[in-house]
């Protein structure tokens, strides 16, 4: 090999490191596969390593100046006495990370009707009732939830409407949509509006309503035609006809990217994954988002929940994200939203809105829900434990209660105590922490406790699947690798 | 290649100035007489109306001459050298009366205008195009304060460089802001190591200019500290580039890394580019960059040469990784007959025009119009894979 010139010195000589000598800096480590592991440090940066490199890591015999110890000094693993700017770099990352939570609530919840015009088995909220005022959001209650809303900081306000079928009282949304852009003259916030809807009732006048005012719409799409309408029974058996013609007609007067839809899973679903992707294909959806069904309202009295278990789900899911894969290869840009979320927070530097997957959870602190009566929620899941008869997650009243009663009491507090994944036991050690998240309304519902036991818990045992399985994916097929890189969205 | 210095001009008659001229070149012979001695005519009439009163009358080599010992009473009439027939209108030249040099300041048609306001440089980089010198050189600082009011008011862009122009201290500050000052609309590029804005007060003081369009590039080697250290010769120095990007930032000033890719650092690219995404995602653009074939890279060249082509993969995986993050990216002074071709959108025209050429090959290529070509220094050393696309 050439040398430099004579006034040029060797890398030794700029190097201050003494060979062997570093410092671990924070991190954690779980195992990939019989002979894998992936490291994570503190803000989500990773390597997947050997069962040998870890140990040669961890006993400080890293080649000193071999391709892994400057890998292990890049993405900061450790420190050594020729630099120590990675301190700061860490400190700024873990900022970027934690950013959101200094924002605090985004998305804002109005269940602007309880009333349903379908009768899912797995519906946790609905009621069937002629009774209006029963069930129905006053402009008394929408007025004093947006003096909430409006309390919150961040300059980023998403107000979604839910049910019930929140269209069944759509002169409450015009309302509410009204009133909020008449406040924000005075707070000048980036204010989105989303109707969470079966589409059903879906008129001209509420498109035209929805365009002039940048509404989006979200849907439930659950399959092909019957296992729709099988998930979703309406009288009359046309709910999967009304859907599909609502998302065509929202899809031509909004535009696509102001349509979503999502599935919910259920035992009949299983079976058929490739079939929904191929509906929502069909439809000339982007992305899907393969769900879990939760243990709540409904879906638990009528044990739905319990009829499959994580690892069935799993296949399910596997299966599904596989078929996404192989569209993608065959040219067509999908994604399939859960693995896109986690794919984002393993290689970007920001945290993620996604309520579940942020520690703290972001319960009440991302999102909050105000229910048709004024009662305040700290999650969509909370409200409908709530329905179930516990209120354990129930955070007050618009007609009640301060802001500040409702956002400093003891269950937001301890909630937020309880959802730190570095102080849980078992998520704290957890190589993948910085990707997970923990859903505490969950684990109440199934282990009676907020915080929960993880080895038992489904929630960490689905996650913990589709995290290696990704990670697998990342690591042996380049192909998929490059398509999952490609959902990332920083 | 445009030459922007020759000292092959011939004076005729006498020659008044007794220090150095600054002026700009203007053809206008009607000029208000009061106006003339601070500019210089590009001449262009015949030699035997010389126009009176300019600071300078400058004429084509081509041009007869007149007869230098006629006694006419003729004061500083220059006879340009041939290689700087081209000046123009607009364009800003300095003259040495000692021995009649010229340096183009600035060209009012070239693509960049830089400034280089010091050859003193606190790092020794193995691939540097201008090896430092350890001189007093004041004198450039002084010289580009005063062509900034010469310069033309629609200019898109000055470059200030070096050396390392931070080393000036509260000069540099007043560099930029006379820039600004005098050029409100021009755009304001400077080159420098970073490793000076380590103190918050630098960054400070630069974003407390206000400068409307002012961008700082930033050269980050390599990912980890040894390096980088190395490759710019200097202990700490990685921290330190860090740092000053940090504060900079901190202080909203827009920053630039640029990478200088050669043998040495090549094989960490596409972990640098992933450094870079989840470090400093907040830069607002990262170029990669070609050696330029001058200076140390010129001596060093053995050492640090490696054919373009045997780099493809990990340049566009470090594209690729830029890019998927949003960031702002460009490759410069690569030729696009060696740049893979899913990333050869990303590259730019980059070359200075007084320093960009081309090969016999390339005639006949059809890219050539989209094509950076070469640094006129690098045509006795490209690569073996140049081809007419």
């Amino acid at each position: 090999m050439s040398r430099l010139g004579k006034k040029f010195r060797l890398p030794q000589a700029f190097d201050q490191a003494v060979p062997g000598q570093y410092w671990m800096l924070p991190c954690r480590f779980v195992n990939l596969d019989d002979n894998r592991y992936v490291l994570t440090n503190e803000v989500g940066e990773h390597l997947v390593v050997t069962r040998p490199q870890l140990e040669q890591f961890v006993r400080k015999t890293v080649s000193f100046h071999g391709d892994f110890y400057h890998d292990l000094k890049s993405k900061h693993f450790l420190i050594d006495d020729d630099s120590n700017v990675a301190v700061d770099l860490l400190a700024l990352k873990y900022r970027t990370k934690a950013q959101q939570i200094s924002q605090f609530t985004a998305l804002h919840l109005f269940v602007v009707s309880l009333r349903c015009d379908y009768t899912c088995q797995y519906c946790q909220v609905s009621r069937q009732t002629d009774d209006k005022l029963a069930y129905d959001m006053s402009q008394e209650t929408a007025d004093r939830a947006l003096e909430f809303v409006f309390r919150s900081p961040s300059p980023a306000i998403k107000i979604e409407f839910q049910g019930g079928e929140p269209l069944l009282n759509f002169p409450l949304i015009q309302y509410v949509v009204d009133q909020a852009k008449r406040i924000n003259e005075n707070h000048d916030k980036n204010i989105q509006f989303v109707i969470t809807t079966n589409l059903s009732l879906l008129t001209d006048d509420i498109l035209s309503f929805c365009l002039a005012h940048d509404i989006c719409l979200s849907t439930s799409l659950d399959g092909p035609q019957d296992l729709h309408n099988l998930n979703r029974p309406r009288p009359g058996r046309n709910g999967y006809q009304l859907t599909v013609e609502g998302i065509r007609k929202a899809q031509a007067v909004l535009g696509r990217d102001k349509v979503g839809a999502l599935m919910t899973t259920t035992e009949a679903s299983l079976p058929r994954v490739r079939e929904i992707i191929d509906t929502y294909l069909s439809l000339g959806m982007d992305a899907i988002f393969l769900r879990a069904l939760s243990p709540y309202g409904f879906a638990v009295k009528t044990g739905q929940a319990y009829k499959y278990d994580v690892d069935r789900w799993f296949e399910f899911y596997k299966e599904g994200l596989n078929y996404v894969l192989e569209i993608n290869r065959q040219g067509y840009p999908f994604v399939e939203l859960y693995a896109s979320m986690i794919i984002n927070k393993i290689f970007s530097p920001f945290g993620t809105g996604y309520v579940d997957l942020q520690s703290p959870s972001g319960m009440a602190i991302s999102a909050i829900v105000y229910n048709y009566d004024g009662d305040i929620y700290a999650s969509d899941e909370a409200r409908m434990l709530a329905e179930m008869g516990d209120k354990k997650f129930r955070l007050g009243s618009v007609h009640h209660d301060s802001y500040e009663d409702v956002i400093l009491s003891d269950t937001v507090l301890d909630t937020l105590e309880a959802t730190l994944s570095e102080s849980l036991p078992m998520c704290n050690d957890c190589g993948f922490l910085p990707y997970c998240g923990t859903e505490p309304v969950y684990h109440h519902a199934t282990q009676g406790d907020a915080v929960g036991h993880k080895a038992t818990s489904g929630f960490c045992s689905k996650n913990m699947k589709i995290f290696r399985y990704l990670f697998t994916l990342l690591e042996d097929d380049p192909e998929a690798r490059k398509i999952l890189l490609s959902w990332v969205r920083p | 290649m445009i030459y922007l210095h020759s000292k092959n001009n011939t004076a005729h008659g006498e020659i008044s100035h007794q220090r150095p001229f600054i002026s700009k070149v203007i053809t206008n012979s009607n000029l208000p007489f009061p106006l003339r001695a601070s500019y210089a005519l590009r001449w262009h009439g015949s030699t035997e109306a010389l126009p009176q009163g300019f600071g300078l009358v400058l004429i084509s080599s081509g041009k007869a001459c007149p007869d230098r010992d006629a006694g006419n009473g003729l004061t500083n009439i220059v006879r340009l050298a041939p290689e700087l027939d081209y000046l123009k209108e607009h364009d800003v030249i300095k003259f040495q009366p000692a021995d009649c040099g010229i340096n183009v300041l600035y060209r009012h048609e070239a693509n960049s205008n830089a400034f280089l306001v010091t050859e003193r440089c606190n790092s020794f980089c193995i691939m540097c195009s201008q090896p430092p010198r350890d001189i007093n050189d004041h004198y450039l600082v002084d010289d580009m304060l005063e062509a900034l009011p010469l310069i033309h008011s629609e200019t898109h862009e000055i470059c200030i460089t070096g050396g390392e122009p931070t080393l000036w201290g509260d000069d540099f500050i007043q560099m930029i802001r006379a820039s600004e000052t005098h050029l409100p609309r021009t755009s304001l590029h400077i080159l420098s190591n970073g490793r000076n804005f380590k103190n918050l007060d630098l960054a400070i003081k630069v974003a407390a200019v206000k400068h409307h369009d002012l961008m700082i590039g930033i050269p980050l080697y390599a990912d980890y500290s040894q390096l980088h250290d190395y490759i710019v010769q200097a202990d700490n120095a990685f921290d330190d580039t860090l740092r000053g990007i940090l504060n900079l930032k901190r202080c909203r000033v827009p920053v630039e890394i640029r990478v200088v890719i050669h043998r040495e650092n090549y094989h960490r690219l596409p972990q640098l580019a992933e450094f870079i995404t989840r470090n400093l995602l907040f830069v607002d653009h990262v170029a990669l960059m070609g050696l330029e074939i001058r200076g140390f890279a010129k001596s060093n060249l053995d050492a640090i040469w490696i054919d373009p082509y045997d780099y493809r993969n990990e340049l566009a995986e470090a594209i690729d990784t830029l890019a998927r993050s949003r960031m702002r990216v460009s490759l410069y002074n690569h030729p696009l007959c060696v740049i893979p071709e899913p990333v050869r959108r990303f590259a730019v025209k980059s070359i200075s025009d007084w320093k960009n050429d081309f090969l016999n090959e390339c005639q006949n290529c059809n890219s050539k119009q989209e094509c950076g070509g070469f640094f006129s220094s690098n045509l006795t050393k490209t690569s073996d894979h140049i081809k007419a696309l």
